[in-house]
C-alpha cells in the first residue's frame, strides 16, 4: 500500500494555492465586468494580460521593484485599454473583430518587447525576486486557516480589495448606476445627458489597467519570469467567468476561486505524481461557461446594449 | 464634452474606395511597426526589404510562402463565409483541431489502403469534424438564442485540451515523448505537387474552397440569402428566407473549411496530429476575412498578404534580428487601422455648424 495522497496537509496546500490561482482570473475578470456593464465585450483581455505580464516583468527586472512593475503594467494595460476604446466605442467597430485584434497586438507586443528587453541566458530568461508573503500578527500562525488565508504576497488582498470596491461602485454609487444604464440602454442614457462614449472609455481603460495587473501577477509574483503566451487562455476564462458570475463581482469572486481551485487541485495532483487527464479539469470552465450562457439566455441577464456599437446619428 | 465636430453617414463609398482602404490600412500599418523596427536597432526598410524579398524573391521563400497561404486561405475562407451572413464564428481555431483530429482517426487507423481511397477520406471526416464542431454553436444561437461569439470562443478551448488529452493519452505516440500521435499511413501523406519544395496538395484545395466561396458569393441566390440575413434576420424572415436554417448551413460550411485546415496541415505538413497544428491561424483567419472586405478574391489577396508577412518575418529574423513576433503585430496593427480605414468609406467627420 502506498501513502494516502489526500492528506490535511495536502488540502491546506490545494486551499491556499486556490488563492494564489485565482488573483489573475479575479483582477481580469472584475476588468471585463467593468467593459460588459458598459457594453463593451471586450475580446482584447487575453493580449491585455499577456501585455501585463510582459511590461511587469521587464519593469521589475530593470528598476528592480516589483511595484514599480506592477504599475508599469497596469499603465500599458490603460493604453491597450485606450486602443480597444477608440476602435469599439469611437470607430464603432464589431466589438469581438476589434478585441481579437486587440489580442493579437497584444500577444505580438508582449513577445517582442520582451525579446529586446532582456539578455536570455541559453534561452531562459533570468527571474525576478518575487513579492514576500505576508505575516500578519497572530492571524497567520493559526492553525489550518492560517496558511490558507493569511499567508499570501499582497496583491492577494489586493485582489480581494478590488472586488469589493467595484461591487460598492457598482451597486452603492452614482458612476456605478451610470455604467449600467449605459450598458443597458445607451439611447436613453444619452438623452439623460450621460455622455455613453465618456463612460465606455473609462471602462475599457479601467479594465486594461486591471486586467493587466493580473497578468503582472503571473510573471512577477508566480514564475518570476515572463514566457510568450503564459497566460494560456486565462484571459478567455474571464470572459467565460463574467457569464458564470452573472457581471456580479461578489459571484465572481466565488467564481474564480473555484475554477482557481479546479486548477490548484489538477497541478497539485500531478505534482504528487497521481496520473490524472489533467486537460479535461482545465476544459471545465469553458464547458461550466456554454451551460451558463444557455441558463443566462433563458433569463437575460447580460447588459443588453452589449456587442452592439453605439452611434448617436442613427 | 465639447462636441465641435459631428460624424455623418456618408452616401455609399465608390468601389475604388473600398478596394484602396485595405491597402492604405497595410501601409498604415507597416509605417506604425516601423517604429518598432527602428526600436530593435534596425533600419525599417531594410527590415522590410528582407521580409518582402524573402518570402517571394526565392524559390525557397516563395514556396514557404505558399505553404503557409493554405491554411490561411481556408480559415479566412470559412470565417469570411460565416460573417457574410454575420454568424460571428470566432472558433475556426477549434474547428481547425476538429478536422485535423477526425482526419488522424482515419489517417492512423487505415495502415494499407491506397492514397485514392483515404486522402479523400481524410477530407471529408475533416470537413464533418469541423462543420459538427461549428454546428453546435449554430443550433444553440438558432434554437437557445445563445450568442455564439462567446461559445465559439470557448469551443477553441474545449477542442485544444480535448486534442490534447488525446495525443498525451489514448492517442499518444507510442514511439515518441511528444505529445502527438501516431504517424498517419505513408499512403495518407499528400503528395508534393512541385518536387524540392513542400507545396502539397492542400494548397489547391485551399483555393478550390475559395472558388466555391466566389461561386455562393456572386453567382447563386443562396448568397444572396445569406447577405440578406446578414443584413436584417428579421427582415429575411419575412421575405420568406429560412433563417435558421441558412444559420445552421453557413455554421456547417464554415467550420467544415476551418476542419479542412486541420487536415491539410496534418496531411500535407506535419504528418502526426500535435496540439501546435495551428499557430493562431484560426484567429489569423479572422484578420484576413476583414482585410479581403469578405470577397472571395478579396479574402484570397489578404491571406497571401499575411503568408508573406509570416513566412517573411522569420527572414527578417535571421538576417537582421528583429524578433519575428512582429509579424503578429503587423497583423494585429492591420486589423486595427482596417477598422478605422472602414470607418471613413462610411462615415465622415464634419465640422459643426454654430
Amino acid at each position: 500500500m502506498s501513502e494516502p495522497v489526500i492528506t490535511l496537509a495536502f488540502a491546506v496546500s490545494v486551499l491556499a494555492m486556490t488563492f494564489r490561482m485565482a488573483v489573475p482570473l479575479i483582477f481580469g475578470t472584475v476588468g471585463e465586468a467593468f467593459a460588459e456593464r458598459s457594453g463593451v465585450l471586450n475580446l482584447g483581455i487575453e493580449g491585455m494580460m499577456l501585455v501585463g505580464a510582459s511590461v511587469g516583468y521587464l519593469v521589475s527586472y530593470h528598476v528592480g521593484d516589483n511595484w514599480a512593475g506592477v504599475a508599469a503594467a497596469a499603465l500599458a494595460g490603460a493604453a491597450m485599454g485606450l486602443l480597444m476604446a477608440f476602435l469599439t466605442v469611437s470607430l464603432g467597430a464589431q466589438q469581438h473583430v476589434a478585441g481579437i485584434g486587440t489580442t493579437i497586438v497584444g500577444s505580438g507586443l508582449s513577445f517582442y518587447i520582451f525579446r529586446l528587453g532582456v539578455p536570455l541566458v541559453s534561452g531562459i530568461p533570468p527571474t525576478v525576486t518575487s513579492f514576500p508573503e505576508l505575516n500578519i500578527p497572530l492571524l497567520t500562525d493559526i492553525p489550518i486557516l492560517g496558511p490558507i488565508f493569511f499567508h499570501h504576497q499582497a496583491l492577494v488582498y489586493v485582489a480581494l480589495a478590488v472586488v469589493v470596491i467595484s461591487a460598492f461602485i457598482f451597486y452603492r454609487t452614482r458612476f456605478g448606476l451610470i455604467i449600467r444604464a449605459v450598458g443597458e440602454n445607451p439611447r436613453a442614457a444619452d438623452t439623460a445627458g450621460i455622455d455613453v462614449f465618456r463612460v465606455r472609455y473609462v471602462c475599457l481603460i479601467l479594465a486594461g489597467a486591471l486586467t493587466a495587473v493580473g497578468g503582472s501577477w503571473l510573471s512577477i509574483a508566480q514564475s518570476r519570469f515572463f514566457l510568450p503566451n503564459m497566460t494560456y487562455g486565462r484571459g478567455w476564462i474571464c470572459i467565460a467567468l463574467v457569464v458564470f458570475g452573472y457581471w456580479s463581482p461578489l459571484r465572481i469572486l466565488g467564481g474564480a476561486l473555484l475554477f482557481g481551485g479546479i486548477d490548484a487541485l489538477q497541478l497539485s495532483l500531478q505534482a504528487v505524481g497521481v496520473e490524472i487527464p489533467y486537460q479535461l479539469f482545465l476544459m471545465l470552465p469553458y464547458v461550466v461557461t456554454i451551460l451558463a450562457l444557455i441558463a443566462v439566455s433563458r433569463r437575460a441577464k447580460a447588459p443588453a446594449a452589449l456587442l452592439k456599437p453605439y452611434r448617436r446619428e442613427e | 464634452m465639447d462636441l465641435r465636430f459631428r460624424v455623418e453617414k456618408r452616401p455609399p463609398a465608390p468601389m475604388w474606395l473600398k478596394v484602396t482602404a485595405p491597402v492604405i490600412s497595410v501601409v498604415a500599418a507597416l509605417a506604425i511597426c516601423s517604429a518598432l523596427i527602428l526600436q530593435a536597432g534596425v533600419n525599417p526598410l531594410y527590415g522590410y526589404y528582407h521580409l518582402f524579398v524573402g518570402a517571394l524573391g526565392s524559390t525557397l521563400g516563395l514556396s514557404e510562402t505558399f505553404v503557409r497561404f493554405s491554411p490561411l486561405l481556408f480559415t479566412g475562407v470559412a470565417v469570411a463565409l460565416a460573417f457574410t451572413a454575420k454568424f460571428w464564428n470566432i472558433g475556426a481555431e477549434g474547428q481547425l483541431y476538429a478536422g485535423g483530429l477526425a482526419a488522424t482517426f482515419f489517417g492512423v487507423s487505415f495502415i494499407g489502403a491506397p492514397s485514392a481511397l483515404i486522402i479523400p477520406l481524410m477530407f471529408v471526416s475533416g470537413f464533418l469534424g469541423g462543420a459538427l464542431w461549428a454546428v453546435i454553436p449554430a443550433l444553440l444561437k438558432t434554437k437557445l438564442k445563445v450568442d455564439e461569439v462567446v461559445t465559439t470562443l470557448m469551443g477553441n478551448w474545449i477542442m485544444w485540451y480535448f486534442t490534447s488529452y488525446l495525443l498525451t493519452g489514448p492517442w499518444k505516440n507510442p514511439v515518441t515523448v511528444w505529445p502527438e500521435s501516431a504517424a498517419i499511413a505513408p499512403t495518407a501523406e499528400f503528395p508534393i505537387l512541385v518536387p524540392g519544395t513542400r507545396i502539397h496538395l492542400g494548397i489547391p484545395v485551399a483555393l478550390f474552397c475559395a472558388f466555391i466561396y466566389f461561386l455562393i458569393h456572386a453567382r447563386s441566390s443562396w448568397g444572396y440569402e445569406l447577405k440578406a440575413i446578414g443584413a436584417n434576420p428579421k427582415a429575411s424572415n419575412l421575405m420568406g428566407i429560412n433563417v435558421t436554417r441558412g444559420l445552421v448551413t453557413v455554421a456547417i460550411l464554415s467550420g467544415g473549411i476551418a476542419g479542412l485546415a486541420g487536415v491539410s496541415e496534418l496531411g500535407g505538413i506535419h504528418h502526426h496530429m500535435k496540439t501546435d497544428l495551428s499557430f493562431g491561424f484560426g484567429y489569423t483567419g479572422i484578420v484576413i476575412a476583414m482585410l479581403g472586405g469578405l470577397h472571395p478574391i478579396g479574402v484570397t489577396a489578404a491571406a497571401f498578404f499575411m503568408s508573406v508577412i509570416s513566412t517573411g518575418s522569420q527572414v527578417m529574423y535571421r538576417v537582421t534580428g528583429v524578433p519575428y513576433p512582429i509579424s503578429e503585430i503587423i497583423q494585429g496593427m492591420t486589423l486595427a487601422c482596417l477598422l478605422l480605414g472602414v470607418f471613413f468609406t462610411e462615415y465622415r467627420i464634419r465640422r459643426k455648424k454654430e
